[in-house]
């Protein structure tokens, strides 16, 4: 079986009329995991507040969970997991709606 | 003060079946209102689709829809709503020709689309997009049909809470939209319910996070009946080890049809020859088989590492992989996997439901104005759905419930729904005004709870007393259900819209465990352990009801004659 690794995801919280605030999540993980895999742990067992858009899971078919990882513009269900740091932002070009969550709709789906 | 809406047609769920549906609706001449949860034709099943789509188009081989009827009639075990799957397969080739015309882009070989043959069939049948793309390309393809049509409206991130029921009638809906939290009222002439099914009521799915039966809760609410609710298509070769990022967890499916493979036990030894069917390398054996052949072993203490059965490809040359499926080769190299070298492991995993709102030949149910397409409907594939045959009846039941709704809003004058909206909406504000639990679980790891009951007492293998445990469970959930917190007020409140998840989650999962229990033998997809066998006597559909009077709250279960076309079709 494969040892599980330490990882602290550090998770920039908040909306658009507050103050930049980042929030750290260690994470437990074996090789494999995904940064949604470890996002979905936190809505489940530490902060369900925490707001991240995701649907399909793990298919990379929805192409909803688009952010900021590590300073690059990736998808959180095909971004392996490292030990260590990792930084997690929303997008920057986005208007930002809450936590991890941009404006990312056709903008006549509203 | 909610924001309000008003359309001629509704459409609920924004998959291949509700995009379908607008498009139809449109073109019929109505103004549509289309609505996602999640993102428009970016969430549920239909986008997770990887391969085959059946119609007996006959480019492959010559064809006949009565053979396509045949065959999904015998899948079904005896309980397929025969006008139903007639209107299925014999429509199925119109559909998948229209999409073509759309630029779908069906794989071809020379100068005809490719057919693929897949367990069940009886030959050649099912139309795919290369490679693993048959879900993408049918989103994007629909995506782009519904852009053109200025009198389809769309909006994600939309859910809807309830209908809003008048005199036996819907008249529109009520729901939250999750960007601001702002409640939202719709006036509707007509409601088509395209939510498709409930599989994230399971541990382990195969489909995209939002599909927990929401439109069955919002049926049962408003008066609709539930046909076959105990039926759950567990698909058996789900993936399950090494972990796999970025596909699909039912890839191995097209794997099969294309390559064959050899499904072994623990001991490495091809077992599936001792459940009744022998498979030589090809792909043969249906659904409901195989997830009984691979529990049975695992039973037995032959399963692979993870508690799944192994699937190899290691005969396969590499040239043959790469011909059948070129970049997908690359992808699971990336995650570490050479099927030239190693099998992978793979067990049976909640894949779609058979059961579903009960509608007649226009697509309506009994609630007056109140239509449903795609998965939702229950029927057409009775006790178990034959490959190929799901994004079909997305297509074929979409586009008939859209143009039907459009039919009954010509006729249809338009509802005010102010003042009948208020309760509903009361259900919203009272739900998201609970910022701290008063001592319940959250709703978001309720939910990771009740899809542990029912992976383990409402699976594929259930028993009398693993039911009624599962129904104590579920009950206790329920109870818990008020006083779960939602966060308070905020933006894209997931732990909100989690509690409205599962507030139908919970209905759903009800019904489910309900029906199983009632039904005391074994079909298809519904295998009792202690009552194992088909039993004649049972060769009915069971009817589900809610008791939506004030004091009610309660499920009726009754049983209905199983519907046939009145003669045989036989062949052409």
């Amino acid at each position: 079986m494969n040892k599980p690794h330490l990882v602290h995801l550090k998770i920039r919280r908040g909306g658009p009329d507050q103050p930049a605030r980042y929030e750290e999540f260690p994470f437990e993980f074996e090789d494999g995991q995904s940064v949604l895999d470890a996002l979905r742990w936190i809505r489940g067992n530490r902060d369900a507040s925490l707001a991240v858009r995701f649907s399909c899971i793990n298919a990379n078919a929805c192409k909803e969970c688009v952010m900021r990882i590590d300073g690059r513009t990736g998808y959180a269900c095909t971004t392996p997991l490292h030990p260590g740091d990792m930084l997690i932002e929303p997008l920057p070009n986005k208007r930002l709606i809450r936590d991890l969550v941009t404006d990312t709709l056709p903008p006549d789906e509203r | 003060m909610a924001r309000y809406l008003e359309t001629d047609v509704l459409i609920i769920g924004a998959g291949g079946a509700g995009m379908y549906a607008a498009i139809a609706a449109a073109t019929a001449g109505g103004e549509v209102l289309l609505l996602d949860k999640s993102v428009i034709g970016r969430s549920g099943a239909t986008i997770m689709a990887q391969m085959t789509v059946a119609a007996a188009i006959g480019e492959e081989e010559p064809d006949d829809w009565r053979f396509h009827l045949n065959d999904t009639i015998a899948a079904g075990r005896g309980l397929v709503d025969e006008p139903l799957a007639r209107i299925l397969c014999q429509s199925a080739p119109e559909r998948i020709w229209q999409m073509e015309e759309w630029g779908i882009g069906w794989a071809r070989s020379g100068n005809h689309i490719t057919q693929a043959h897949a367990p069940g069939h009886d030959r050649n049948r099912c139309v795919y997009v290369d490679f693993l793309s048959t879900g993408p390309a049918t989103s994007r393809t629909l995506r782009n049909q519904c852009r053109r049509h200025d009198n389809i409206r769309r909006i994600s991130d939309l859910t809807i809470t309830d209908l809003v029921v008048r005199n036996g009638r819907a008249d529109g809906a009520v729901g939250l939209y999750l960007e601001t939290g702002e409640p939202v009222t719709i006036a509707a002439k007509t409601t088509i319910i395209a939510t498709g099914g409930l599989t994230s009521l399971y541990q382990r799915n195969s489909a995209s996070a939002n599909m927990g039966g929401d439109g069955f809760a919002l049926g049962l609410r408003a008066g609709a009946a539930l046909i076959d609710m105990e039926f759950v298509q567990f698909f058996p070769i789900g993936h399950l080890a090494p972990r796999l990022i970025g596909m699909d967890p039912i890839m191995w499916d097209p794997f099969r049809y294309k390559l064959g493979g050899r499904l072994l036990n623990g001991e490495m030894e091809e077992f599936t020859q001792n459940y009744g069917t022998a498979e030589d390398g090809k792909y043969v054996i249906t659904r409901d088989t195989a997830t009984y052949a691979i529990y049975r072993e695992v039973e037995a203490g032959r399963g692979s590492p993870h508690g799944g059965a192994w699937l190899s490809f290691e005969h396969i040359s590499e040239a043959d992989l790469r011909a059948a499926f070129g970049p997908v080769i690359d992808r699971l190299a990336d995650n570490g996997i050479d099927l030239t070298k190693m099998p992978i492991e793979v067990s049976p995993i909640a894949h779609y439901h058979m059961g579903g709102l009960r509608v007649d030949q226009t697509m309506a149910t009994d609630v007056a104005n109140l239509f449903a397409a795609g998965e939702a409907v229950g029927g057409a594939n009775g006790a178990n759905r034959l490959s190929g045959n799901a994004i079909t009846e997305a297509f074929v039941f979409g586009e008939l419930a859209g143009r039907s709704a459009a039919e009954a809003a010509a006729n249809t004058s338009l509802p005010d729904v102010r003042d009948a909206a208020g309760p509903y909406l009361a259900v919203i504000e009272e739900a998201g005004g609970r910022p701290e639990p008063d001592g319940g679980t959250s709703p978001t790891a309720a939910i990771a709870d009740l899809q542990s009951i029912l992976q383990r007492d409402v699976g594929p293998f259930r028993t009398g007393d693993g039911l009624t445990g599962a129904l104590a469970a579920i009950a206790e959930l329920a109870a818990e259900l008020p006083l779960m917190a939602t966060g308070g007020a905020m933006a894209f409140n997931q732990q909100l819209a989690d509690w409205l998840a599962l507030r139908n989650m919970l209905e759903v999962a009800r019904t489910i465990a309900t029906a199983a229990l009632a039904r005391t033998e074994s079909r298809g997809a519904h295998q009792r352990e202690d009552h194992p066998g088909l039993d004649e006597a049972w060769t009915c559909n069971q009817i589900i009801r809610r008791d939506n009077s004030e004091s009610g709250g309660g499920i009726t279960l009754s049983r209905a004659a199983v519907r046939r076309l009145p003669g045989p079709e036989g062949a052409p």
